[in-house]
């Protein structure tokens, strides 16, 4: 199992926590892992993007041009990363906020309205936990149990008190998902 | 047991450097490097090991109390990132010529000039061919995994104090700012030993030291240069290391270091899976470099391409290993630019099998 992936948004969105987040879950289960950042001038403005990868075998390229999933949580990240799933690939979108739908035909399309799932949460700070559930959904590759122990790695423990809520997000993200397109 | 994180490449640098007992970091906050410092400062290891940590007025203050303290037997290092490099060019030719041992990290960005501050390997003359001026060699580790990073930060400052000669470790913005599993070595301690070579005062008993990279006679000088290349021959001879990955049954060769070798990787499982023979040789000291290695695999394949993040530079000493037997090739993308893995097997294709 390879899964190549590029989380990419608005900086603020929790776009490269949510990658850590992903990786040292995959650490918890056994993986191989490796998690690249932008942290050029597109980091101030524009999107920010990380790519992870999470792998059963070592890791050579930690930057690619292609990806199993891109997820994309604002429109200047969709019309960047869109091109870049491969056929047969997964696009997840965040739909609040987009001026238009994933063109791709070929590919595995599915929306989430984690924006407006985290207000009814009261708290937007969860809105990249709602993302990753929705992931989570579709591609399995970390059992629940690891991605609460990677929680608990990536965030200082005075915010550990925090992680149920967290758990939570990625519950309602796993059942608000829907697809759009399927290939 | 050994201690399993996930980690940038900056951070598990820093946190290297206090487990391999260093007694000093000077440094000077410049991207893509900055987090070194700032995981230093932040990890405040005054309290955990003694070690000090100062964030200097600039980069030339910086690499001289590097001078400094290395003059007084410490274990001292510094880290910058190409621009600031060049500013510590200086200082770092007056340590190799008064023979001190230190750690310095370029994690490379982009140039010339200020340039960008995306990664890129554009300092490799600089940092194998000299930077500073006099006849005078670095040793030179280029990491392609946050894994190597911290362990070149132990073999830096070993091979640093077994040779008493400046290492260089050659980093760039992707190993530095990604994030992978990693394995900490435990926790050494600073040394209490002063070496005879130390400025640390005299005491009874103790021979009076003198510590300098200036001879006024020439006839002394000579003799400083005969030693300095006495050692590099010596450093040659011991200290090549370099990974072959799938070279047995090569027709064609790929020699990347660094995260070009990583991405060239990707690129050489590509070519694989088309059913082209290609293999992989990466270095990981550059100096002293692996002429032998390449000159042995050029009598078995039909062709080399180097891909480097710059415009051609280490494609130079592959030709030299090389020595005509084969074409040698070099595919790059600079300014900040990384290249795909897509783009590489073209070149292969056009370049070497083609061409």
């Amino acid at each position: 199992m390879t899964e190549e992936i590029i989380i990419a948004g608005f900086g603020g969105q929790g776009v490269l926590s949510m990658g850590q987040i992903l990786c040292y879950s995959g650490v918890m289960q056994g993986k191989e892992v490796s998690w690249m950042p932008s942290y050029g001038p597109e980091m101030r403005g524009g999107t920010a993007n990380c790519t992870a990868i999470i792998s059963d075998n070592s890791i050579s390229s930690p930057v690619l041009n292609a990806f199993d999933t891109a997820i994309v949580l604002n429109q200047p990240s969709m019309d960047k990363f869109e091109d870049s799933v491969k056929p047969g690939g997964l696009l997840i979108y965040e739909h609040n906020g987009m001026t238009r739908k994933p063109r791709r035909k070929d590919i595995n399309v599915w929306a989430i309205g984690a924006y407006d799932e985290s207000l009814k949460m009261n708290n937007v700070k969860v809105f990249n936990m709602i993302v990753l559930g929705g992931f989570l959904k579709i591609k399995p590759i970390i059992e629940m149990g690891n991605v609460i122990k990677g929680l608990e790695k990536v965030l200082p423990e005075r915010y550990h008190h925090l992680i149920p809520l967290n758990e939570e997000a990625i519950n309602r993200g796993m059942s608000i998902i829907s697809q759009e397109n399927k290939v | 047991m050994k201690e399993l994180r996930l980690m940038k490449g900056n951070e598990a640098l820093a946190e290297a450097a206090i487990r391999a007992g260093a007694d000093a970091y000077f440094g000077y906050p410049i991207t893509p490097q900055s987090e070194v410092i700032e995981y230093l400062m932040a990890e405040n290891p005054a309290e955990r090991t003694g070690m000090v940590v100062l964030q200097a007025e600039s980069e030339l203050a910086a690499i001289n109390m590097v001078y400094g303290a290395a003059g007084c037997g410490k274990k001292a290092m510094t880290s910058s990132s190409s621009p600031g490099i060049s500013l510590k060019m200086e200082g770092i030719s007056y340590i190799a010529g008064a023979e001190l041992p230190c750690l310095i990290v370029n994690v490379v960005r982009g140039g010339p000039g200020l340039g960008t501050i995306q990664p890129s390997q554009s300092d490799y003359f600089q940092a194998v061919k000299g930077g500073g001026h006099g006849d005078y060699k670095l040793i030179v580790l280029a990491p392609a995994t946050v894994q190597e990073t911290v362990d070149y930060v132990k073999l830096g400052f070993d091979l640093a104090f077994k040779y008493r000669n400046p290492v260089m470790i050659l980093s760039d913005g992707i190993i530095g700012q990604m994030m992978e599993k990693v394995e900490l070595f435990e926790q050494q301690a600073r040394s209490t030993e002063e070496p005879e070579w130390a400025t640390v005062g005299k005491k009874p008993g103790r021979d009076h030291v003198i510590v300098t990279s200036l001879q006024l006679q020439s006839e002394e000088q000579e003799k400083v240069n005969l030693r300095l290349q006495a050692k590099y021959r010596e450093i040659e001879k011991n200290e090549v290391r370099y990974e072959t990955i799938m070279t047995e049954d090569a027709e064609y060769l790929f020699v990347a270091f660094g995260s070009a070798a990583r991405i060239t990787r990707k690129a050489m499982e590509m070519a694989r899976a088309k059913g082209i023979k290609v293999g992989l040789l990466r270095p990981q000291t550059l100096f002293p470099y692996p002429y032998e290695a390449i000159n042995k695999l050029a009598d078995q394949v039909k062709g080399i391409l180097t891909v480097e993040m710059n415009a051609g530079q280490m494609v130079e000493d592959v030709r030299l290993a090389v020595n005509g037997k084969v074409k040698v090739e070099h595919f790059g993308r600079f300014g900040g630019m990384i290249p795909n893995p897509d783009e590489i097997l073209n070149a292969l294709e056009q370049k070497i099998i083609g061409g």
